[in-house]
C-alpha cells in the first residue's frame, strides 16, 4: 500500500522490509526519526548508543555476528565514528552493513556544513544518494546487496530535504531477516599491520570493481531530453533541476561514490553545455575536471555554502534571476528559545548576571548564547565544554588570571563525550566549574532516551545511570546538586563553586518539561503593582511581553496564560511582588 | 493539473507539522502526488516554523519558492507577514489573529508591530484573519488551532472536504478525534 513518509521513515521501513536485524545510532538532526521509526514499527531490534562511535562499532559487531545492520547519525556524528569507519573499510563485513548519515546543507540545525561525500572518498566506500523517499527506501535494499557483494560497508547519505521531506512510497515485497554464521576469521577482522597491509590492497581493488559496478547499475541513469544543457546531479538537487529545467538532459547519480567515468564521458559528449549541480563541496566537479572533461557551470556559478534550489539554478544557468520577491523588512525575529518553564532558564539568568565565561556545548542550552542572556561564549562540538574549559583554566593560571571558567553540558552530551574531558580535568589538576543539566533526556533532538532516562529506545525499563557517583568515580571530590528553579540558591551555589579552587561539579536534576509533559499553573501580573521596570524580561521567556493598553498607557508586563507554564523564575526577578499564580478557572493549565 | 503550492507557517509547538501531515495524507488518499517538507529540530522551542505542501500530478522538488505559493496558512499574524512573500500574485492568505510574542519581544529587545493586520491587508488583499484559538477552545481544546486552520481553508484546496475530515479522524486518537473533528468543522464555518 502506498504511503506518504519522510526519507528517514522510508529508510526505517526499508530496514525492516529488507532483512534488517540490528540498528544502533545516536540522535542528531536531521537523522533522528530513522531509529525512532524503526522502534515504532517494532519489527527489528534497535537502540540508542551513547555516541556515534559506539553506535557504528555495535553495528560492526552485528554484521560480524551475521545480522544485517544499520547505524544512523548526523554528518558531524561521522567525525566521532570515523575511527571505526576508516578501519571498517579494511575489514569489510559479514552481513550487510549500512551507515546512514544525514547532512544538513543550510545548517538548519547544525554547527557546521560538512559534506559527508568526503568521507566516502576518504574511506573508499560506496555511497548511495537518494533523491526522494521512494529511493531512500529502495536504496536500503541496494545498500545491503552492494555491501554483501563487495564485502564493504555502504554509506547511505541523506540531506535535510530528503530526511524531512515526505513523498509517496510504494513498499516492495519483504525479505525475511536471516542471521548468518558468526565465524572467527583473524586475517579479516584483526587489523594488525601485517593483516591490514593485505587488506589495504583489497580495498583498492574493491574500489576498481565498484567503479565498474557504477557504470552499469541502474542507480546511475542518463535521462536524455534536450541536448542543449546537461546536468550531472544527485540527491534532492536532482529534483530542483527537474523543477527548473524539466526538459534538460540529466545524468542522475544514485551512487555518488565511486563515479562512473565512462558514463560521465558519454553524457558529457552528448550535451552542448555541461552543468554540475551539487550542494556544498565540489566533489563531483573536481573528479570530473580531473578526467579532463570540460565543465561550463559548477562552483564557478553555484554556491559552496547553503542549499541549492530552482531559483539558484536558473540564475546560474540562464542568468535570469527569477521573480524578485523579498520578504517584509524589519520584523522582530523569532529565534528558538528555552521552553516556558525550562530548567535552563534559571541557570542562564544567573550565569548572565554573574558575567562568567561560559564554555558551552551542543544541546538546548546552547540557546543561552543568544540575547538577552548572552551567557555562552564558546561552542565547538559534543563534549568540548569541559575539555575546552580545562584548557582555558590552565592558560588562565599561566596568564595570572584568577577567573574560573564555567562549562555547561547536558546529560546526553555528557554521556556522549563529556565524561572523558571531566576525567582529564580531574587527572590533570584542572580548575573549572562544570554544570551538568541532567534533564534525563536528549532534549534538542526531541526527547530521545539515553543511559540516564531509565528506559531504552524500545521502551524497556532499565537502571538509570546515577550522575553523582559517576562524577565522583571520574575523580571529582566537589560534587553538589543544584535546583535552577531557585535563583537565590543557584547564585549562591555557583558563587561558592567559583570561590573553591579545583574542579567542581554542580548537577541540576530537573527533568525536561517537554519530554515529561510537566504542567504548572500559569502566572499573572498585577497591573497595579507592575512598574514596567523590565527586570523579569531578563529571563527571556516568550510568555512575557510588554503592553501599553492600561489606563495610564505605561508599558507594563503581561503574562500570556496560553504560553506560561508557571515555573516562577520571572516572579523571583520581580522586586514589587507583582507576579502571582493565575487563579481558578481562568487558568487553562490547571 | 498545475501544482498547488501551500505554505504553512507558525510558531514551534502550534501543530504546524500535524496540519501539514493532514494535507499530505489527504492528497495521497485522493490519488495525487504530493511532497511535504518542513525544517524541524528546534521546532518545539518557540521558533518560527515553516512547512511546504505541494500537490499535483507529479511533484519534483519538496520546496516552495518565494512568489509561487497558491496559499499561505499562518497560525500567527506576525508569521503571516514574515512569509507573505511566498505567495504568488493573487494567492490566498488565511491567518489566525491571535498573536504570540517572539522571544525578542518578550525580552524587550523588539516591539511587536501594532499594524500587522493592516500591513497584511496592504500586501495581500485576498487575506482573511480568524480567531482560531476561540474556535479551538469551543471545540474543546485550545491546542486544536491547527485543525481549525485546516478547516478554514478546506474549501479552497484541490481536495475533497470529506477526505480531509476522514484523514483527521484517522490521524487522531481517542478523545482528540472528536475535538479535532469539531475544530475542523468550526474552522470550516468561520
Amino acid at each position: 500500500m502506498k504511503k506518504i513518509i519522510s526519507g528517514n521513515e522510508a529508510i526505517a521501513l526499508g530496514f525492516g522490509d529488507f532483512g534488517g536485524v540490528f540498528a544502533s545510532g545516536y540522535p542528531g538532526t536531521p537523522s533522528t526519526e530513522t531509529l525512532e521509526e524503526v522502534a515504532r514499527l517494532g519489527q527489528v531490534y534497535c537502540e540508542w548508543a551513547p555516541n556515534e562511535k559506539v553506535a557504528l562499532e555495535s553495528a560492526i559487531g552485528g554484521s560480524i555476528a551475521g545480522g544485517r545492520s544499520l547505524s544512523t547519525m548526523k554528518h558531524v556524528g561521522v567525525n566521532v565514528a570515523a575511527d571505526a569507519l576508516l578501519t571498517l573499510t579494511y575489514t569489510g563485513v559479514n552481513a550487510g552493513l549500512i551507515l546512514m548519515v544525514s547532512d544538513d546543507p543550510g545548517m538548519h540545525s547544525s554547527q557546521n556544513e560538512q559534506d559527508s561525500r568526503n568521507y566516502a572518498k576518504f574511506a573508499k566506500v560506496p555511497m548511495l544518494d537518494p533523491a526522494n523517499s521512494q529511493e531512500a527506501y529502495d536504496m536500503v535494499r541496494a545498500g545491503f546487496e552492494i555491501s554483501e557483494q563487495f564485502d564493504t560497508p555502504v554509506m547511505l547519505r541523506t540531506t535535510t530535504r530528503i530526511s524531512h521531506a515526505k513523498g509517496v512510497v510504494v513498499p516492495q515485497e519483504k525479505i525475511a531477516a536471516q542471521v548468518g554464521e558468526w565465524e572467527k576469521n583473524v586475517p579479516k577482522y584483526v587489523m594488525l599491520p601485517n593483516f591490514a597491509k593485505l587488506k589495504h590492497v583489497e580495498v583498492e581493488a574493491r574500489l576498481l570493481k565498484l567503479q565498474e559496478y557504477a557504470e552499469t547499475t541502474p542507480l546511475n541513469r542518463i535521462e536524455m531530453r534536450d541536448p542543449e544543457v546537461g546536468f550531472i546531479t544527485s540527491g534532492v538537487t536532482y529534483q530542483h533541476v527537474l523543477e527548473a529545467y524539466p526538459n534538460a538532459s540529466i545524468l542522475k547519480l544514485g551512487m555518488s561514490h565511486p563515479l562512473p567515468e565512462k558514463k560521465i564521458r558519454e553524457f558529457a559528449g552528448s550535451v552542448k553545455r555541461l552543468v554540475i549541480a551539487e550542494e556544498m563541496d565540489a566533489i563531483f566537479e573536481e573528479q570530473i575536471r580531473a578526467m579532463g572533461i570540460a565543465v561550463e557551470i559548477g562552483k564557478n556559478k553555484l554556491p559552496l555554502c547553503g542549499e541549492i534550489n530552482a531559483d539558484i539554478l536558473q540564475a546560474a544557468v540562464s542568468g535570469s534571476s527569477a521573480k524578485p520577491v523579498s520578504p517584509v523588512a524589519g520584523l522582530p525575529m523569532r529565534p528558538p528559545v528555552f521552553c516556558p518553564s525550562c530548567a535552563h532558564r534559571g541557570l542562564f539568568t544567573i550565569l548572565s548576571k554573574l558575567k562568567c565565561f561560559v564554555s558551552g556545548d551542543i544541546g538546548c542550552y546552547t540557546l543561552g548564547a543568544l540575547p538577552p542572556m548572552n551567557a555562552m561564549h564558546s561552542v565547538i562540538d559534543m563534549g568540548a565544554s569541559i575539555s575546552a574549559a580545562h584548557g582555558m583554566a590552565k592558560v588562565n593560571v599561566i596568564a595570572g588570571r584568577d577567573e574560573k571558567p564555567v562549562a555547561v553540558i547536558g546529560d546526553s552530551t555528557f554521556f556522549h563525550s563529556g565524561m572523558t574531558g571531566l576525567m582529564s580535568m580531574a587527572y590533570n589538576g584542572g580548575n573549572a566549574l562544570v554544570i551538568i543539566m541532567d534533564n534525563r533526556t536528549t532534549g534538542m533532538t526531541g526527547g530521545q532516551e539515553n543511559p540516564g532516562t531509565g528506559e531504552t529506545l524500545q521502551g524497556m525499563p532499565v537502571r538509570q545511570v546515577d550522575m553523582v557517583p559517576l562524577v565522583k568515580a571520574l575523580g571529582i571530590d566537589n560534587v553538589a546538586e543544584l535546583n535552577t528553579y531557585d535563583l537565590k540558591e543557584t547564585e549562591a551555589a555557583i558563587k561558592k563553586a567559583l570561590a573553591t579552587p579545583g574542579p567542581y561539579v554542580l548537577i541540576d536534576k530537573n527533568p525536561c518539561i517537554l519530554r515529561y509533559k510537566i504542567r504548572k499553573p500559569a502566572m499573572n501580573v498585577d497591573q497595579e503593582k507592575c512598574t514596567g521596570c523590565r527586570a523579569c524580561l531578563k529571563v527571556a521567556c516568550m510568555a512575557l511581553g510588554l503592553n501599553a493598553d492600561g489606563d495610564d498607557k505605561k508599558q507594563k508586563v503581561r503574562v500570556d496564560p496560553n504560553v506560561c507554564n508557571g515555573c516562577g523564575v520571572c516572579k523571583q526577578m520581580c522586586k514589587f511582588d507583582a507576579m502571582h499564580e493565575l487563579e481558578g478557572e481562568n487558568n487553562a493549565n490547571l | 493539473m498545475q501544482i498547488f503550492n501551500i505554505v504553512i507557517a507558525g510558531v514551534g509547538g502550534q501543530g504546524v507539522l500535524m496540519a501539514s501531515k493532514v494535507l499530505a495524507e489527504s492528497a495521497l488518499a485522493s490519488n495525487m502526488d504530493v511532497k511535504q517538507n518542513e525544517v524541524h529540530g528546534m521546532a518545539q522551542r518557540g521558533g518560527s516554523v515553516i512547512s511546504f505542501v505541494r500537490i499535483g500530478e507529479q511533484v519534483h522538488s519538496p520546496v516552495v519558492m518565494p512568489g509561487s505559493a497558491d496559499m499561505l496558512i499562518s497560525f500567527e499574524p506576525l508569521e503571516a507577514l514574515r512569509y507573505i512573500h511566498f505567495l504568488k500574485p493573487g494567492g490566498r492568505l488565511v491567518y489566525n489573529k491571535v498573536s504570540i510574542n517572539p522571544s525578542t519581544v518578550a525580552a524587550g529587545m523588539a516591539v511587536y508591530p501594532g499594524d500587522v493586520e493592516q500591513q497584511i491587508k496592504a500586501i495581500c488583499p485576498n487575506s482573511h484573519g480568524i480567531d482560531a484559538l476561540a474556535i479551538a477552545r469551543e471545540a474543546g481544546n485550545g491546542k486544536a488551532v491547527n485543525m481549525v486552520m485546516v478547516g478554514t481553508v478546506m474549501k479552497h484546496l484541490p481536495l475533497d472536504e470529506k477526505i480531509i475530515s476522514q484523514v483527521v479522524e484517522q490521524l487522531s486518537q481517542g478523545k482528540a478525534a472528536e475535538v479535532n473533528s469539531r475544530a475542523l468543522a468550526g474552522g470550516a464555518a468561520a
